[in-house]
């Protein structure tokens, strides 16, 4: 049966280190300092296509990715920035992909929608919704063919779970005690639609029982609480024992994508939304502890905030492709 | 030398990529104790067991981001369709996944898969088990498109396919599996983008794909007893295609006739056929290029409407006797 945590007391998190916590508070300003930058050089015309913000989520991607070995790996979506971010990459070379340079993690022919990163075991971020989810699969068999004990994460939104994709991907996954963590960041909306208008079980966590394994909803928006559930899968997914379904609930304060006028919700949910942000819930968290003196949550922000400015400065000096670069790398 | 079936030099093939690459497995529907659903597979469920020879669920998106993701971290997947109709359900994966991966990812990753399918109408199986889609894959940049009419051929390509280091489409014919050639025992690769010339002549050049080619040769050799000496080339690899091989034989013969299973209508033969008049062997064309494809229609059932759904031998004689005599 799926168990549905909720929020509840944090056990593993608990064992967490003075370092490591702060290390995930800095992460998640690396990603919200990142995002808003990115946005701000969308304004400003700097950024050919289009992008989707996980402002406000930023508690799911480094809970998650937290829980992970170094050399486990992840697949992504198209709002990846964060995920891929916690995983490792570097700012100056996914800021460099966002203005098309040569020097991005594509080569500036994938931009915002396909960051990957192989050093750091970020097996891309997908344009299509639910395209990661069966990609996951033939990840986590190659770990159990090769009988290495690594884990792939796989983020997909809400929206996913409309695909049959997902389904499929579940049932071999569970079938084949595959390990692969299949990691949900329930938004609330797949671009305009509700998840209540859209799936006929909107709890999302409940169809892991369809496929017979352990399916938790929890507080996306709190850091612990991801990293903690992450934990719990990663430790039966290494046991051998197969695959995991978390459904971390959260809510992005931006648009879809640069198109979205927003009417589908309103200002007042937004604003509620945004009294949960994950970054000033952790932080009053760690200063209640102890764990954080006054003003050092401001200092890991302007850190963050001055590691992006050089990221920026980076790729606005890094050279274009060159136009060869069309028809290279079509085939390996 | 020995002859061997089109499907045992397929199954020979697999047999020694798994035994000489231990990244090598196999997945795809019922493939394991049932062998597949023409047999292709029979016996290497025995031979190398359940986690190599994988039978899977009837999910053919899923079983194909497996075999992109397998890939990804360094495994070889081979999977199989039982029919090529169902590409269709896997086309997210191929398309928008595999194709794109290594380009759109900066050169970081690449997909070494596999992908086999038995195409073709002459079953009886009707509209959505007798399809020849080849040239949807053929349209995709970083795709490969391998497409074997012989037993040699298929089994040189097929290992050469699974030692390329990106996805290839390997599209069978139902009908060629009993056909029976000469095939070497050990292991050999044909290069893929190679094609070959199954027949010279100097009258005119039929161009042919896969069961096409045996027809085109049968038609060859009676229009030999006219005195019409026919040269019969097999693309044998669709992407990337022999335009060296295909214009030096068009310009040699000065008339062509392409003759391809596929709807005719944004097939294959509409790809050579504008690649050779956009090249040297134009102005040395002294007919119209003749395309001979299927008609534009779905495959009926009934046998005779089967029958003239696609090129036959007739079809291809009276064709070439036009091209020939001018009266095109």
């Amino acid at each position: 049966m799926t168990d549905l945590v909720k929020t509840r007391t944090v056990e593993s998190a608990g064992a967490l280190s003075r370092e490591a916590k702060i290390e995930m508070l800095r992460k998640m300003w690396l990603i919200r300092a990142f995002e808003e930058k990115a946005e701000e050089l969308y304004a400003l015309g700097k950024v050919h296509g289009t992008m989707h913000l996980s402002i406000g989520q930023e508690a799911s991607a480094v809970g998650a990715v937290a829980a992970l070995r170094p050399d486990d790996y992840m697949l992504s979506t198209h709002r990846g920035h964060g995920h891929c971010l916690a995983k490792g990459a570097e700012p100056r070379r996914m800021m460099a992909e966002f203005l098309g340079k040569v020097t991005g993690y594509c080569r500036g022919r994938g931009g915002s929608m396909h960051i990957a990163d192989v050093n750091s075991g970020n097996l891309g971020a997908n344009g299509v919704v639910a395209g990661g989810v069966p990609i996951a699969v033939g990840v986590g068999l190659g770990i159990q063919m090769q009988r290495s004990d690594r884990v792939v994460l796989c983020f997909f939104g809400d929206g996913a779970v409309h695909e049959g994709a997902f389904h499929e991907a579940l049932n071999l996954a569970s079938l084949w005690r595959l390990p692969v963590i299949f990691l949900c960041e329930n938004n609330q909306y797949a671009m305009s639609l509700a998840t209540t208008r859209a799936l006929a079980v909107p709890q999302i966590a409940q169809h892991a029982a369809s496929y017979a394994m352990p399916g938790s909803q929890v507080d996306g928006n709190d850091v612990l609480v991801v990293y903690e559930a992450t934990s719990q899968a990663l430790q039966r997914a290494r046991g051998g024992e197969g695959p995991s379904l978390i459904e971390a609930v959260t809510y992005r304060w931006r648009g879809h994508s640069k198109s979205d006028r927003q009417l589908y919700r309103s200002r007042e949910e937004i604003e509620a939304w945004k009294a949960k942000d994950p970054i000033q819930r952790f932080t009053q968290r760690l200063e209640t502890e102890g764990t954080l003196q006054k003003g050092e949550a401001s200092r890991l922000e302007a850190a963050a905030r001055k590691a992006i400015e050089e990221a920026v400065l980076f790729a606005e000096e890094s050279p274009e492709p060159t136009l060869e670069e069309i028809l290279q790398g079509v085939y390996a | 030398m020995r002859e061997i079936t089109y499907q045992d030099a397929i199954r020979e093939a697999l047999r020694l990529a798994m035994q000489r690459d231990e990244r090598v497995f196999l997945l795809g529907e019922d493939i394991g104790l049932y062998g597949g659903a023409f047999g292709v597979t029979l016996g290497l469920l025995e031979e190398f067991g359940p986690e190599r020879v994988r039978d899977t669920p009837i999910s053919e998106l899923t079983i194909t981001g497996t075999a992109v993701g397998a890939a990804l971290i360094g495994m070889r997947p081979v999977l199989e369709y039982m029919f090529m109709d169902f590409s269709s359900l896997g086309m997210e994966q191929l398309v928008n996944q595999a194709a794109k991966i290594h380009f759109m990812l900066g050169d970081q990753l690449s997909v070494p898969m596999v992908v086999r399918a038995p195409a073709g109408s002459g079953t009886g199986a009707a509209a959505q088990h007798s399809q020849s889609l080849e040239a949807w894959f053929a349209h995709i940049p970083g795709l490969k498109v391998v497409m074997p009419s012989t037993p040699y051929d298929a089994k040189g390509l097929l290992l050469a396919s699974i030692e390329d280091p990106n996805p290839v489409f390997f599209v069978e014919h139902k009908l060629l599996y009993r056909l029976k050639g000469e095939v070497p025992e050990e292991y050999y690769t044909i290069p893929l983008g190679h094609a070959d010339v199954k027949r010279e002549g100097r009258d005119v050049t039929i161009i042919a794909t896969s069961l096409m080619v045996h027809r085109a040769l049968n038609a060859a050799a009676r229009l030999a007893e006219e005195g019409i000496e026919a040269e019969v080339v097999d693309p044998r690899t669709l992407k990337p295609l022999d335009d060296e091989t295909l214009i030096a034989s068009a310009t040699k013969t000065g008339k062509v006739v392409i003759v391809y299973e596929a709807y005719k209508t944004g097939g294959i033969g509409a790809e050579i056929a504008a690649r050779l008049v956009e090249s040297e062997a134009f102005d040395y064309l002294d007919a119209p290029i003749i395309r001979l494809g299927g008609l534009d229609a779905p495959i009926p059932y009934n046998r005779t409407l089967e029958h003239h759904a696609v090129p036959q031998e007739e079809t291809i004689l009276d064709a070439v006797r036009r091209v020939v005599k001018g009266k095109v």
